[in-house]
């Protein structure tokens, strides 16, 4: 299979500003978080403008760096791995153990960058008519942008510790965000609960960073000579044959639960629907293209470790495959008993991210970050998109029963960029979901899951169906509640936690005032602001997905060809030269024999290493997209008609029939309930572990430690008692006296020495001093 | 080696120098003893330091030197407010700290 013919090519391989200073891209924001923490308030836009201006400037050179590498992998042949641009710098060192800082640039980078930038700047141009006027306005865009930061320093990271810095960054940004409005005690503890819930996740990312380096860091240093931390080296390692299935695996799944956390999988998915509790904004943000992609984006990264540890392409079922497809299933099934619009959205985005995981798993790294792509720009279009109905038609309110209904007349542009992100959400042809999510479906069966990519069809069915539900209570049928012009205060409170402006009701009656002014005069379109975001991120979510569409032949594989790791087995002299040395960087490449005959991944690289495992990739038949659309449409008409009879004709057989029959009740009761999981950590978990704990510390609180500080204050009032009457009255008191009384006596006696005349002192003096230099020579001799 | 010489005439110096301050009534002629004193001082550093051969000695002389003139500066403003205030400059009549 590889011959080791080592006909050593060297290749040049272009490279330009951009991509050497990369790093540079999440200092922007990171600066701008400070500028806006101290000059803020200060400034015109109350340090918005900061926050605008440092994402633009993100974007541009994301958009530099896109272009120069695609320069640099155009310039050479499809069988040429295309090295990264590594550079590093010491941050800090003791030891012998010394951790870098820098920058790992290659086409998954660079496609993260670029989403990231955009959405962020989309957002942060939004928030500012969204959040106009509120109290802590400049607070949220210093928070947003620190946001922005972490994840973009996540996303360049050169080595593990760099990238935990910016998972970090962001699990503290997403807890200030989601409790922007802490006053309502629902939107701390939403706040607090996905803050503890990634905690727990991330002690994974701590435990399987510090495995992979113990049992990586000697190999890497001999081969490569960097750090058992470095992403590069740490890949290289991982399909060298040197590692112990032991010790990866143990690092693999303590790392992928760190993404369980992170990317709210099942189960710790609860978290992410209560992040609903932050501004409309920050759950876009936080939903599309930041936080919940880091997991997706750390597998993708480190995807060696996981092929290896997991054993992808294996015979069994792996850990990823399951979970993520266990979480695509019983989250698509919650979306549909929610009332709240940025609920569904919030299911929604729990499942897509399932869909990811299980490409990932199933050794379809593409199209799961082509899907990451995708989804970034019709999910934040779809939230941002149920900001502007709350924001200018349902008064704040995101109850799709009470309070939406018929906006489709009101609000033409927002409908129909809801429509496109729907679309594409549902994967239908040409919309980009369509080449993302069928990818991976096809890809999972391809690779021999027939049971999972069953499990992804069944999900897209279900995501157009409720996405169809969600679709139909917002903008068909009649008005309802605030959609209709109702304007009533009992609501208003009901729906605080949800209310943009309800908390400067304080301090800018005035702004509220006037909010509530046009609420009442009944739903509108909103100002260009906030739908000319919704406009770019539709076109996108229409046309993002040719960027890589196998649909029409291999010219249209643009990503696979940017972004792939290519699977060659590379001489390690050509990597031990200094990384990111200015200029072209050589390297030399050793061909396998065939394209498609890569040792990488399956047996172990002689002569070399590889950087990634060969991976398979499905034909594209038109048969099975076109079954996958089918069952799409499919599941939107049913679910069509049953919401048509069940919310406007009111059918009597179907409204109410979860109360009447009991199987279905206890379904809809699971399922409100939302599977009993946060009654199982909240009740069960927390309490048969935390309560114990309290009671035996309540008890030892009682018994043992104020048992000790009574009886040190007890006894110590009667040493003092004791002390008192011997001590300080009879020998302090005795002493001072004495002392007095003997001072007296020997001023007495001293008197006469003190005549006032200044010869004697002198004399005095002197005399004392041939005293001294007496005894002086007496000691010495 | 002409040490012994030196260090006898800083002696006497000396000797002369805590007579004049023990014995002498007049503030103005004390002052002038505890310069002979300080000056005894000085010819034994420079003794001292010739033996040696460092400049130590040298450089610490000059220092008492600056000390010295400060030092008489104080004295003689002393002795000024004094004739000033009493209208003479003996020792006898300042015995107001007699205990």
């Amino acid at each position: 299979m590889f011959s080791a013919s080592t006909e050593a090519a060297e290749v040049i391989l272009k490279s330009g500003w951009f991509l050497e200073n990369a790093f540079i891209i999440p200092i922007i924001p990171a600066v701008a978080f400070f500028l806006i923490i101290f000059f803020g308030k200060k400034m015109p836009m109350k340090g918005s403008e900061f926050g605008i201006l440092s994402m633009f400037a993100a974007l541009a050179m994301s958009l530099g760096a896109a272009y120069q590498w695609i320069q640099r992998v155009n310039g050479v042949s499809e069988e040429t791995y295309v090295k990264p641009i590594i550079r590093s710098w010491t941050w800090w060192q003791n030891d012998g153990v010394s951790l870098g800082i820098g920058q790992h640039i290659d086409g998954l980078s660079i496609t993260i960058l670029v989403v990231v930038a955009f959405i962020s700047s989309l957002v942060q141009i939004y928030s500012t008519e969204y959040l106009h006027g509120d109290r802590r306005y400049t607070h949220f865009f210093a928070s947003l942008t620190l946001f922005s930061a972490g994840m973009l320093n996540m996303v360049v990271a050169e080595n593990m510790i760099q990238l935990i810095l910016g998972w970090e960054l962001m699990g503290l940004c997403s807890f200030m965000l989601i409790g922007h409005w802490w006053e309502e005690g629902a939107n701390s503890r939403a706040a607090l609960k996905a803050f503890f819930t990634t905690r727990t996740g991330d002690i994974g990312l701590l435990v399987g960073t510090s495995v992979l380096f113990f049992a990586a860091n000697d190999w890497t240093q001999k081969t490569l000579g960097v750090s058992g931390f470095s992403i590069r080296g740490l890949s290289a390692w991982a399909l060298s044959g040197d590692p112990s299935s032991a010790a990866i695996t143990v690092g693999a799944v303590a790392l992928f639960i760190a993404c369980i956390g992170k990317s709210g999988q099942f189960p710790l998915h609860t978290w992410l629907p209560d992040a609903m509790a932050g501004p409309t904004p920050v759950s876009s943000l936080l939903h599309s293209s930041t936080m919940v992609v880091a997991g997706v984006f750390l597998v993708a990264r480190l995807y060696p470790v996981f092929y290896e540890g997991m054993n992808i392409y294996g015979n069994s079922v792996n850990f990823i495959v399951l979970i993520g497809g266990v979480t695509i299933v019983i989250a698509a099934a919650l979306a549909f008993v929610q009332t709240d619009i940025k609920k569904v959205l919030a299911y929604s985005t729990v499942s897509q991210l399932g869909y990811m995981m299980m490409g990932l798993g199933a050794g379809a790294w593409l199209p799961a970050v082509f899907h990451i792509f995708t989804h970034a720009f019709f999910k934040a279009c779809l939230f941002l998109g149920a900001g502007s109905i709350s924001h200018s038609a349902s008064h704040h309110s995101f109850d799709m029963k009470k309070d939406m209904g018929g906006l489709r007349k009101f609000m033409p542009i927002t409908f129909s960029t809801w429509i496109v992100s729907t679309l594409a959400l549902c994967g239908v042809f040409p919309f980009s979901g369509f080449f993302s999510k069928d990818e991976i479906i096809d890809n999972v069966g391809y690779a021999g899951y027939n049971f999972f990519m069953i499990v992804g069809l069944f999900g897209a069915f279900l995501t157009a169906a409720y996405m169809t539900r969600a679709t139909y209570l917002t903008f068909f049928g009649e008005p309802r509640g605030a959609a209709a012009g109702e304007h009533h205060e009992d609501e208003h409170d009901a729906h605080a936690s949800h209310d943009d402006h309800g908390h400067d009701a304080h301090d800018s009656h005035a702004a509220h005032d006037a909010h509530d002014d046009h609420a009442s005069h009944g739903p509108r379109e909103s100002g260009l602001i906030i739908t000319v975001p919704l406009i770019l991120l539709a076109t996108l979510a229409l046309s993002s997905g040719f960027l890589n569409a196998p649909a029409f032949g291999e010219k249209w594989e643009n990503l696979k060809k940017w972004a792939e790791p290519r699977a060659e087995v590379v001489s390690v002299t050509g990597i031990a030269k200094p990384a990111g040395a200015h200029g072209e960087t050589r390297i030399a490449a050793e061909k396998a024999d065939g394209h498609h005959a890569s040792p990488c991944g399956t047996e172990t690289p002689v002569g070399g290493v590889c950087y990634a495992p060969q991976l398979k990739h499905a034909p594209f038949k038109w048969w099975k997209a076109g079954m996958s659309v089918g069952i799409v449409f499919l599941g939107m008409i049913l679910s069509w008609l049953l919401s048509v009879q069940l919310y406007t004709r009111k059918n009597k057989k179907l409204v109410g029939l979860t109360e009447r029959n009991k199987v279905l009740g206890a379904g809809y009761s699971f399922l409100a309930n939302k599977y009993y999981l946060d009654t199982l950590y909240e009740k069960i978990i927390v309490r048969s572990i935390a309560h114990p704990i309290s009671r035996g510390a309540y008890w030892f609180n009682q018994n043992v430690l104020d048992g000790i500080v009574n009886g040190a204050g007890t006894s110590t009032r009667k040493t003092a008692g004791w002390v008192y009457r011997n001590v300080d009255q009879k020998l302090v008191d005795g002493a001072v006296n004495g002392a007095g009384t003997s001072a007296e006596n020997a001023g007495g006696a001293l008197q006469p020495v003190q005549s006032g005349k200044v010869n004697q002192y002198g004399a005095l003096l002197f005399g004392a001093a041939a005293i001294g230099a007496l005894v002086l020579v007496i000691i010495n001799f | 080696m002409l040490l012994n010489q030196f260090l006898m005439l800083g002696a006497v110096l000396f000797c002369i120098g805590v007579y004049g301050v023990i014995v002498r009534k007049n503030a103005v002629l004390v002052l002038m003893s505890i310069e002979l004193i300080l000056n005894s001082v000085n010819i034994n550093l420079l003794a001292f330091s010739l033996r040696n051969g460092s400049p130590d000695g040298h450089t610490f002389a000059l220092y008492v030197i600056a000390v010295a003139a400060a030092e008489v500066g104080v004295g003689l403003a002393m002795v000024l407010l004094m004739y000033r205030n009493r209208r003479s400059v003996g020792l006898d009549d300042l015995s107001e700290m007699k205990g």
